[in-house]
């Protein structure tokens, strides 16, 4: 140890003291994966478990199919045709309706934030039919349009209209207008202030918008085909409820919830490349600072540590 | 009170700004009144006064984002009609566009000019460079320190080679050590540009530093208007005209 000008010993390189503290005492990428795997297992083990011992206690398992019930009938179906056949009509209707009202929830928004005229022509028709549920609008579509399919589309995109444009319209009016005066400033016109502060920066709140608009989506997708489809996920999954068949109605959910979490994350991974710009917080929720081992040397702060090796003028 | 014109070799590039018995402020809260103003080109006017007295509404009027409520505000005998890229504004907060990589910041004014990639790549960083900020220029405005941040502003303001720079409080943020930095960067970009300036600040030490001119703000309107004597050392403080300067407008604004 080398002595500084204070003569308080001087400790060798070691990490810096914060990084005990914010620093993640947490599994690494692989050790993640393994516990979401971990606990995606134990849900399906306590399901098999709990099915396969017919147990009936308030809940009652013993009509419910078992995993590998589930298991044998995703297998039997993916080897079918009609599977495919489904999830492409869902897809299709999904992807048509969603990427419809992201386009359209996007522009009403920014023209309802922009415009006091868009605002006060559009601002109170939105009001009053966005608190309609989007599946009740089945009778809407069914009168609307020619056929079961377009109707369908309609739903899809009327559920995930409103979300996206309540999120751009805050997102727009929450941005902060220093930006939109620097590029004024610069000789900007309306459409260059559209392209290169209103969209980029309202950017996070649109995505906000569009997951939650995405997962209204599915909801009413598969609702909407329940009700009126042919052929489509939903369709199939009421199908094999009517003719009792449980297992069926399963692999149904479970391409649905699938077919979800894929839709929603491929929107969040876009999200964050796009708003890679936003300052991320370091702290780490649920982060630990290590424990020290018994024995361990404690760390001395490099400042001096009492009075007496404090040069008097520097005593406050 | 004298004008500058007469003492400033006239520029060949900077603006004329006036203001002739200027209203300022907004419709519902009008903070000025009666303003009469004439910044010669080229030349650098300081502006000071006490927080609120309407130095930020000056410099928003001249750069064209506030229009006058009363008399006229103009460009070389143009009036304003809005904002210009003849004159840029330099903010007190940050106004950079996160989304945007320094360099990409400093493009932004020279692509509205409609510059070609390959020019403005370059121009920007020679800015970038200039304001030494070359190592820079590709991060992101928030991995960058506050100082380093007005740096790019600078460089973006002047970066189109505006008539005039309108510079609000820009260096206000920053600590002591940065802030003197930033003014002898400043006073090295800006020469031979020959871009008028008017600089906003609550620090008359700063004013007296940069101006040319130094314009109180106070009671509602312009209260006075010094010539910075000359030949100028900006950094003889002890200049017996100058400590005579400062006292005059320290007890001018009532401090």
């Amino acid at each position: 140890m080398t002595r500084n000008a204070h003569g308080a010993d001087r400790l060798p390189p070691r990490r810096p003291r914060h990084a005990g503290r914010f620093a993640p005492r947490y599994p690494r990428r692989y050790g993640r994966f393994a516990l979401r795997l971990a606990s995606l297992a134990t849900a399906l083990g306590a399901w098999q478990l709990l099915t396969g011992l017919d147990v009936d206690l308030w809940l009652r398992f013993s009509q419910f199919p078992t995993v590998a019930d589930v298991a044998r009938a995703f297998a039997d179906r993916l080897t079918g045709p009609d599977y495919w056949t489904d999830l492409g009509d869902s897809l299709t209707r999904i992807l048509s309706g969603f990427l419809l009202a992201a386009v359209l929830g996007v522009a009403t928004g920014v023209l309802v934030a922009r415009s006091r005229l868009a605002e006060d022509l559009l601002g109170p028709l939105v009001e009053v039919i966005r608190p309609i549920p989007a599946i009740a609008l089945v009778p809407v579509a069914i009168l609307l349009l020619p056929s079961d399919e377009q109707g369908i589309v309609f739903i899809t995109f009327t559920a995930a209209f409103f979300p996206v444009l309540v999120s751009t319209r805050h997102a727009v009016r929450a941005l902060t207008p220093v930006w939109e005066e620097a590029v004024r400033t610069m000789g900007a016109g309306r459409l260059r202030i559209l392209g290169s502060v209103v969209l980029p920066g309202a950017l996070p709140g649109i995505f906000g918008g569009l997951s939650v608009g995405l997962g209204v989506s599915w909801i009413c997708v598969i609702s909407a085909e329940m009700i009126s489809g042919q052929y489509g996920v939903g369709y199939r999954t009421w199908q094999d409820y009517t003719i009792v068949n449980y297992p069926g109605v399963f692999v149904g959910m479970v391409t649905i919830g699938v077919l979800g979490w894929i839709t929603s994350t491929a929107v969040e991974i876009l999200g964050r490349r796009l708003t890679r710009w936003l300052p991320r917080t370091s702290y780490v929720p649920g982060a630990r600072a290590p424990r020290r081992k018994p024995g361990a040397p404690t760390a001395v702060p490099a400042a001096p540590a009492t009075e007496k090796e404090v040069p008097h003028d520097q005593l406050v | 009170m004298t004008s500058s014109s007469d003492v400033l070799p006239a520029s060949r590039t900077g603006a004329r700004l006036t203001l002739t018995d200027a209203g300022l402020g907004h419709p519902d809260a009008p903070v000025l009144h009666g303003v009469d103003l004439d910044v010669a080109g080229g030349e650098i006017l300081t502006v000071v006064g006490p927080s609120g007295c309407g130095k930020s509404t000056l410099l928003r009027t001249l750069a064209g984002l506030l229009p006058p409520l009363a008399g006229e505000a103009a460009q070389d005998t143009e009036p304003l009609t809005g904002p210009s890229a003849d004159r840029a504004l330099v903010f007190q907060e940050d106004a950079l566009l996160p989304w945007r990589s320094l360099r990409a910041n400093v493009e932004l004014p020279l692509a509205i000019q409609g510059l070609s990639r390959t020019e403005r790549r370059s121009k920007a960083e020679s800015w970038l460079a200039r304001v030494g900020l070359a190592e820079q220029a590709r991060q992101l405005p928030h991995r960058v320190s506050g100082g380093q941040r007005q740096r790019a502003q600078l460089a973006r303001a002047l970066a189109p080679a505006p008539r005039a720079v309108l510079m609000d409080e820009p260096f206000g943020a920053l600590d002591a050590q940065t802030r003197a930095g930033m003014q002898e960067l400043l006073v090295d970009v800006l020469r031979g540009t020959g871009a008028t300036v008017v600089f906003v600040t609550h620090d008359v030490e700063e004013a007296l530093f940069l101006g040319d001119r130094v314009a109180l703000l106070g009671s509602g309107g312009l209260s006075a208007l010094h010539d910075v004597p000359r030949p100028r050392d900006r950094t003889a403080h002890d200049d017996p005209a100058r400590v005579a300067l400062r006292r005059t407008v320290l007890s001018s604004l009532g401090t």
